[in-house]
């Protein structure tokens, strides 16, 4: 029996042109019912958000994931094919219009985005304009998701490193008197002027006994969206003391 | 010439026994620029105080003396020193907090004369384990005054009290002294949020360890205590002064981190008709201090780390103590002493380590800071 799974892969675009995310992204499954997808034939139909483009990857059983890179490549051929069959048109442009209508109702149900309706007075054809509800719910899912990663290391003594048991948490509750919106300062134990990642590293260091993280670091960074987002609101006052 | 040298610790010990001998004979006013100006003088050398605790009492004394001659209360009949918060995970995982709690017995074991008792005001463990209680027995059966004990959250919700009350006996007791009636609480009671979630004793313990979850249920005394408080209090007269000991602040500051009593205004009807109460909690790990009523609050220092004031629900008579200073992991830890006058009023000292220390006077609550208002603070929360 031929199985009907669909993987639907949502392209975000970066402001730069580039491509932001590439999400299996299940919530958007009863909205896929709207896109009229290929029966499988031995693999997985993935099929692109424009609701036309698909292609099948042969042997990727229902359930299974394909690795990253496999999902990259998968992904840039499904561009590749767009772009062949929409030579001079520009995704995000394109996108502004939904392929179906049943589609863009489902789309914009539920979401709430800065973006305002169509209409004659606002500007549209840019970059910025294009963009759909479903990108701003993309977005704001994919940060909530940095941010609670950072809520969490900050938790754990053990993601942290730390050698004696304590994590941030136990000092700043609720990232309190962290002041992310301080830096950078000079900082008068280390003799210059810090970021709040030096800070958040020389805390891993000390009080937590752990080892600091490269400023690369995911968990680093993790850190320091979580200790900006308890701060929302407040004015940025670099230097103060 | 080795006899004409003298050491920097001489030195100082010289210049401490001539300011000790000196404020015999001063009025308070002079008695405290030699204060100030002695401390400066210390600083000045680059010294910390290590008699911080000493100077502070004469002064007390001093300030106590002159405040008698002019009708005020008088002579403290008794003084208790306090230790609270010290989260002692075991020595071998975490030695910090196994010396901020080791300091502060020292602090206490160093007063001369020595305090009635000692209040310990809860979590004592970190993680609420048995070997961890057992540790922190150890540590407090060093102290040379007796013990009078209180439990915290993190001594209780690994096993639900049974290996605390196995070394320390009923969590919730009474007793008279000087005049005093004194009351400790068990005020970290939590409505079951563990059984639906089959959470093991660790995962619960891990939670209520967490001031910003929202997962754990609010404190409270509980009906059980209270008609055990009412009960109490029945055979004692309103005229006698109350001193209640509970780990959570007895009323209602900030929710979000449990600083906080579900039940804390049917606790409070309770001490209403009495004419002087003084509630005195841990679990803050801050300069606190409150009046509702009758009632003043005092929150106790931590040993183990400071907690930042919460967002929200400060009380007004509250002077925040200066921001600490993580480069020092003293900073903004420490214990202290509670001198109990014969009228039943308490006078909070905070001996904050590293630092000068700070007394608040029962007169500054109960005027509702008309006098004696402490210090205020340099660097406030952010």
């Amino acid at each position: 029996m031929i199985s009907r799974r669909i993987v639907l892969l949502m392209f975000g675009i970066a402001i730069a042109g580039a491509p932001l995310a590439i999400r299996c992204a299940r919530s958007y499954a009863q909205q896929a019912a709207a896109h009229d997808v290929p029966a499988a034939r031995s693999g997985t139909v993935v099929m692109l958000c424009d609701g036309k483009t698909s292609i099948e990857v042969k042997d990727l059983k229902p359930g299974q994931t394909m690795s990253r890179a496999r999902a990259q490549a998968v992904s840039d051929e499904l561009m590749d094919r767009w772009r062949r069959a929409h030579p001079g048109e520009r995704w995000e442009v394109a996108q502004a219009t939904p392929p179906s209508p049943k589609a863009s109702t489902a789309t914009m149900s539920g979401t709430q985005a800065p973006a305002a309706a169509p209409s004659l007075e606002v500007q549209q054809g840019d970059t910025y304009a294009s963009f759909q509800p479903r990108d701003y719910k993309v977005w704001k899912a994919e940060t909530d998701k940095f941010v609670a990663e950072g809520k969490r290391v900050f938790h754990d003594d053990k993601a942290l490193g730390s050698t004696i048991g304590i994590s941030c948490d136990m000092c700043h509750p609720d990232a309190a008197n962290t002041h992310p919106e301080t830096y950078p300062k000079y900082q008068v134990q280390l003799q210059r002027v810090a970021l709040l990642r030096d800070m958040i590293d020389w805390c891993i260091e000390n009080p937590i006994k752990g080892k600091a993280l490269n400023s690369n670091d995911p968990k680093l960074r993790a850190l320091e969206a979580y200790i900006y987002a308890q701060r929302k609101g407040v004015a940025l006052d670099y230097g103060k003391h | 010439m080795a006899a004409r040298h003298k050491s920097v610790e001489t030195k100082y010990m010289e210049d401490r026994d001539k300011v000790l001998r000196g404020m015999r004979r001063l009025d308070r006013r002079t008695f405290m620029k030699v204060l100030a100006a002695s401390a400066g003088a210390v600083m000045a050398k680059g010294l910390m105080p290590p008699h911080t605790f000493q100077l502070v009492n004469v002064a007390e004394a001093a300030l106590d003396k002159n405040a008698s001659a002019t009708g005020a209360p008088g002579t403290p009949p008794f003084t208790f020193a306090y230790i609270s918060d010290t989260h002692m995970y075991t020595r071998t995982l975490n030695q910090r907090f196994v010396k901020g709690a080791v300091k502060a017995v020292e602090d206490v074991n160093a007063l001369d004369p020595q305090p009635d008792f000692v209040l310990f005001g809860g979590d004592l463990a970190q993680l609420g384990r048995p070997d961890e209680l057992q540790q922190g027995k150890e540590i407090l059966s060093m102290l040379k005054a007796p013990v009078k004990i209180m439990v915290g959250e993190h001594d209780w919700f690994y096993d639900l009290g049974d290996k605390w009350q196995e070394l320390f006996g009923p969590p919730t007791y009474s007793f008279d002294w000087k005049g005093v009636h004194v009351i400790v609480l068990m005020s970290v009671y939590e409505k079951d949020f563990w059984t639906a979630r089959k959470l093991t004793p660790a995962e619960r313990m891990q939670i209520v360890a967490g001031l910003d979850n929202g997962i754990q249920s609010r404190f409270e005394v509980g009906e059980p205590q209270r008609a055990w408080l009412k009960k109490d209090l029945a055979k004692v007269p309103a005229t006698t002064p109350l001193l209640v000991f509970s780990h959570s602040p007895l009323y209602k500051y900030y929710r979000n981190w449990n600083f906080w009593t579900e039940d804390a205004e049917q606790v409070q009807a309770l001490l209403r008709p009495y004419h002087h109460v003084t509630v005195i909690h841990g679990h803050t790990h801050q300069m606190l201090f409150n009046q509702i009523g009758n009632i003043s609050f005092y929150g106790m220092l931590s040993t183990a780390w400071p907690w930042p004031y919460a967002p929200q629900g400060l009380p007004p008579l509250t002077v925040q103590m200066n921001r600490p200073d993580p480069y020092d992991q003293l900073d903004g830890l420490g214990d202290g002493q509670i001198n109990v006058s014969k009228e039943g009023l308490a006078d909070m000292m905070y001996n904050l380590w590293d630092r000068n220390p700070v007394t608040v006077h029962a007169q500054y609550l109960r005027s509702h800071g008309k006098v004696y208002r402490p210090p205020a603070p340099q660097f406030a929360s952010y």
